[in-house]
C-alpha cells in the first residue's frame, strides 16, 4: 500500500483515513505536484475541511467559489481562479490536498 | 502525473496506421473487495475463475439472445474497423470494434462451436487463459459502449452488448473496475453516484435558489422531497456538484417554474444514472430503478421526468418498463401500482428535452434570444441519446427536439460536420464507466475524432459554444479540450441557454396554466 509521510493512501495518493491528516501531509502531497500552498490554497483546504466536517461530503463547486468569493473577494471567486490554483481541479486535488475521499460520480 | 504527449488536431480525419499493443496494458484501477462484496460479486477472483466464467458464458449467451447472434454473425468485412474513436485515436488494432469482439467471440467459439471444440486453431478459437482474462480486462474497459460500430456493421453487431457481456462475466468471477463499481455501491447505499448526503444536497438546493433569486428577483424553487408534487425529476447528481452541469440543473428549474406544474427531487432516488447498464449486470441496473419507483410511489407523483443524462435516459426510455414499470411492461404488484399512479396522458417517463420543447410548441415560454447572441453553438449528440432512445414519439425526435429548443433560446447554432453528429455522433470519449483519472491517456485520445470535427466548425462558422445533454459528456469535455486548445468553459448543459434566455415571470403575479 502507498504511503505519505507514513500514512497510507489509495492509489490514487487520497487518504484512506480523514483522521490522518495534518497540515504536513497537504503539504507533502501539493510538493508531490509541484505546488507551493499559499494563503489561497489555504483558504479553500480550509473550506473544505469545514464543509465536510458538518456535511460529511465535499461542497459543489458552486458553494466553493461562493464561499471563496466570500473570503478572498468576488474576483477569486470563479471556477477559473480555482483551476489556476488546483490545475487537476478545486474538488479532486483540493480534496486530496484537505485529506477527503475524491469526488467521483459523472464529474 | 506525468504530462502525456497529445498530437495536434490533424485537418483532415485520417485512419491511422496500426501501432500494435499501443494501448496495452493493466488497464483501470480494479476494484477492492469490500466494493465488490457490496455488489453481490466476489470479493477475489476465484479459484476455479475460468469453470465459473464459462458458465457464466453460457448462461449470458442464451438469456441474451442477441449476444450470441453477435457472435455467430460477424463475417469479418471490416466495415467497422474505423469507426470506433479509441481505434481513431490509439492507433491500436485491438481498439478496431471487430478486435474487441472477437476477443469473447473466440472463446465463446472454442467452448459453444462444434469447430472450436474440435478444430480450435482452423476456427480462431481460443481458451479463457490468465493472458486472455488480461486483454478482456484491458481492452474491455476502453469500450465506451457508444454503439456508433453497430450503425455501420452490415449485420448491426453490437459491441456495446459484447462488451457489457464481458464485464459481467469479469466481475461474477470477482474481476471489477473500481470506478464503476465504488459508484453503485454509492447509489445503493446513499441514492446517487456522488454519496451526496441529504443535508448536503437540502443545503446546495436552498444556496442555489438564494443565487437564482438575487440575480433574477424571481422566487425559483428546487423542491426535494414534496409530497405534493406531479413530477418527480430524477437527474444526474453531477448536476448537483459539478460545473457546467449545475447551471442546467437552475434552467430546468426555471423551466418548471415558468410551467407552473410543481415538481420535486427525491432525497431518496437523487440520481438518474445507472451504471449498472455498464458493467453488464440485470440486477445491479433494476436496483438502481427500483430506488426511482420506490420515490415515486412514496412522493404519490403522477409524472416521471428525467434529466440531462445519455445513458440514463437510454435505461429510462428502453429498461424502465420491464424494469420497474414505469411506462407498463413489469407486472409485479408495486409496477402495476405505479402505473395506475402515472398520467397515461403524458410520455412516462418523459425527457427533460421533451417537457421544454412542448413548452415552447404550446407558446408558453418567452425566450430573450439575444442574451445568448454572444455564443455560436453546436451540440454534441450523447451517445446513448442518439443511438439508444428516442424523443417526442417522431421519427429522429432524439436529434430534433434538443436542437429545437437550443434554437428557440439562441439565435446562432450550427451543426458539426455530418458524419459526425446523430446517428453517426462520436463519443466524447468519456463514456461507458471510463469517467476516471487512471483512464486519461485513452479519454483525450478517444476525444480526438469529436474534437477534430469541432476544430472544423470553429474555425468555418466560428463556433465557440458547445452544448450536450449528458453528464458524462460535459465533464469529459470540461477535462479533455484544454488537451486540443480549446476553452474548457465553452461546454455547456443545453438548459444551460434555456436558462440564459428565459424570461421568467413572478409566480405570484401570474396565474398557473390549469392545462398542463
Amino acid at each position: 500500500m502507498a504511503e505519505i509521510l507514513g500514512v497510507g493512501v489509495d492509489e490514487e495518493g487520497y487518504l484512506l483515513k480523514i483522521a490522518d491528516w495534518s497540515e504536513e501531509i497537504a503539504l507533502a502531497m501539493a510538493a508531490e505536484d509541484d505546488i507551493e500552498l499559499s494563503a489561497e490554497h489555504w483558504e479553500v483546504i480550509n473550506f473544505l475541511r469545514e464543509y465536510f466536517e458538518e456535511y460529511e461530503f465535499a461542497p459543489a463547486v458552486r458553494i466553493l467559489t461562493k464561499a471563496i468569493a466570500k473570503r478572498l473577494g468576488n474576483d477569486k471567486g470563479n471556477s477559473r481562479y480555482l483551476y489556476s490554483l488546483f490545475p487537476y481541479g478545486p474538488a479532486k486535488q483540493g480534496c486530496r490536498f484537505a485529506g477527503l475521499p475524491k469526488p467521483t460520480g459523472c464529474v | 502525473m506525468a504530462e502525456l504527449e497529445i498530437d495536434k488536431l490533424p485537418t483532415y480525419l485520417e485512419i491511422p496506421a496500426i501501432q500494435k499493443d499501443s494501448m496495452a496494458g493493466d488497464g483501470p484501477f480494479k476494484a477492492s473487495a469490500e466494493i465488490q462484496e457490496q455488489l453481490g460479486f466476489p470479493g477475489e477472483k476465484v479459484e476455479n475463475w475460468q469453470q465459473i466464467a464459462i458458465e457464466k458464458m453460457a448462461e449470458t449467451t442464451s438469456k441474451y439472445r442477441s449476444v450470441q447472434v453477435f457472435l455467430d454473425a460477424c463475417v469479418k468485412c471490416g466495415a467497422c474497423t474505423d469507426k470506433c474513436h479509441y481505434y481513431l485515436g490509439t492507433a491500436d488494432p485491438k481498439n478496431m470494434p471487430v478486435a474487441r469482439q472477437d476477443l469473447f467471440r473466440s472463446v465463446y467459439r472454442r467452448h459453444f462451436t462444434f469447430a472450436g471444440k474440435y478444430f480450435p486453431k482452423l476456427v480462431g478459437a481460443k481458451e479463457l487463459d490468465d493472458a486472455m482474462l488480461d486483454d478482456w480486462y484491458n481492452y474491455f474497459h476502453q469500450c465506451s459502449q457508444c454503439r456508433r460500430c453497430a450503425v455501420f456493421c452490415p449485420y448491426g453487431i453490437d459491441t456495446a452488448e459484447i462488451s457489457m457481456a464481458a464485464r459481467e462475466v469479469m466481475n461474477v468471477i470477482g474481476v471489477g473496475q473500481k470506478y464503476s463499481n465504488q459508484i453503485l455501491g454509492r447509489i445503493n447505499k446513499i441514492g446517487n453516484n456522488l454519496g451526496m448526503p441529504e443535508p448536503a444536497l437540502r443545503d446546495t438546493l436552498l444556496d442555489l435558489e438564494e443565487e437564482i433569486e438575487k440575480e433574477t428577483g424571481v422566487a425559483v424553487k428546487l423542491p426535494l422531497d414534496n409530497k405534493h408534487a406531479e413530477i418527480l425529476m430524477v437527474t444526474p447528481s453531477a448536476d448537483f456538484f459539478a460545473e457546467p452541469h449545475i447551471d442546467g440543473l437552475i434552467g430546468y428549474a426555471k423551466v418548471f417554474h415558468q410551467s407552473g406544474v410543481t415538481w420535486t427531487m427525491s432525497s431518496y432516488a437523487s440520481e438518474a444514472a445507472n451504471f449498472g447498464m455498464f458493467i453488464g449486470s440485470y440486477e445491479v441496473m433494476r436496483k438502481g430503478a427500483l430506488r426511482i419507483r420506490k420515490a415515486a410511489l412514496d412522493l404519490g407523483v403522477s409524472r416521471i421526468v428525467v434529466g440531462e443524462c445519455g445513458h440514463a435516459w437510454r435505461v429510462a426510455y428502453s429498461f424502465w418498463n420491464t424494469l420497474s414499470g414505469i411506462g407498463g411492461g413489469a407486472s409485479d404488484e408495486y409496477a402495476l401500482k405505479l402505473q395506475k399512479q402515472l398520467d397515461s396522458n403524458y410520455p412516462q417517463p418523459q425527457h427533460i428535452i421533451e417537457f421544454t420543447y412542448d413548452l415552447i410548441q404550446k407558446g408558453i415560454l418567452t425566450f430573450d434570444k439575444t442574451k445568448n447572441d454572444h455564443r455560436k453553438v453546436t451540440f454534441h449528440d450523447s451517445c446513448n441519446v442518439a443511438r439508444g432512445s428516442n424523443m417526442g414519439d417522431i421519427e429522429n425526435g432524439q436529434f430534433i427536439l434538443p436542437r429545437e429548443v437550443i434554437k428557440a433560446a439562441c439565435n446562432h447554432f450550427v451543426d458539426m460536420p455530418k458524419a459526425t453528429i446523430k446517428a453517426s455522433t462520436y463519443c466524447c470519449g468519456g463514456g461507458g464507466g471510463l469517467l476516471t483519472d487512471d483512464l486519461i491517456e485513452l479519454r483525450i485520445k478517444g476525444a480526438m475524432p469529436r474534437m477534430q470535427a469541432l476544430k472544423q466548425s470553429q474555425e468555418n462558422d466560428g463556433v465557440n459554444t458547445l452544448a450536450a445533454i449528458c453528464a458524462i459528456c460535459k465533464s469529459q469535455f470540461s477535462k479533455v479540450l484544454p488537451n486540443y486548445d480549446f476553452d474548457p468553459y465553452m461546454i455547456v448543459s443545453v438548459h444551460q441557454l434555456v436558462s440564459d434566455a428565459l424570461v421568467l415571470s413572478d409566480k405570484s403575479e401570474t396565474k398557473a396554466e390549469d392545462s398542463l
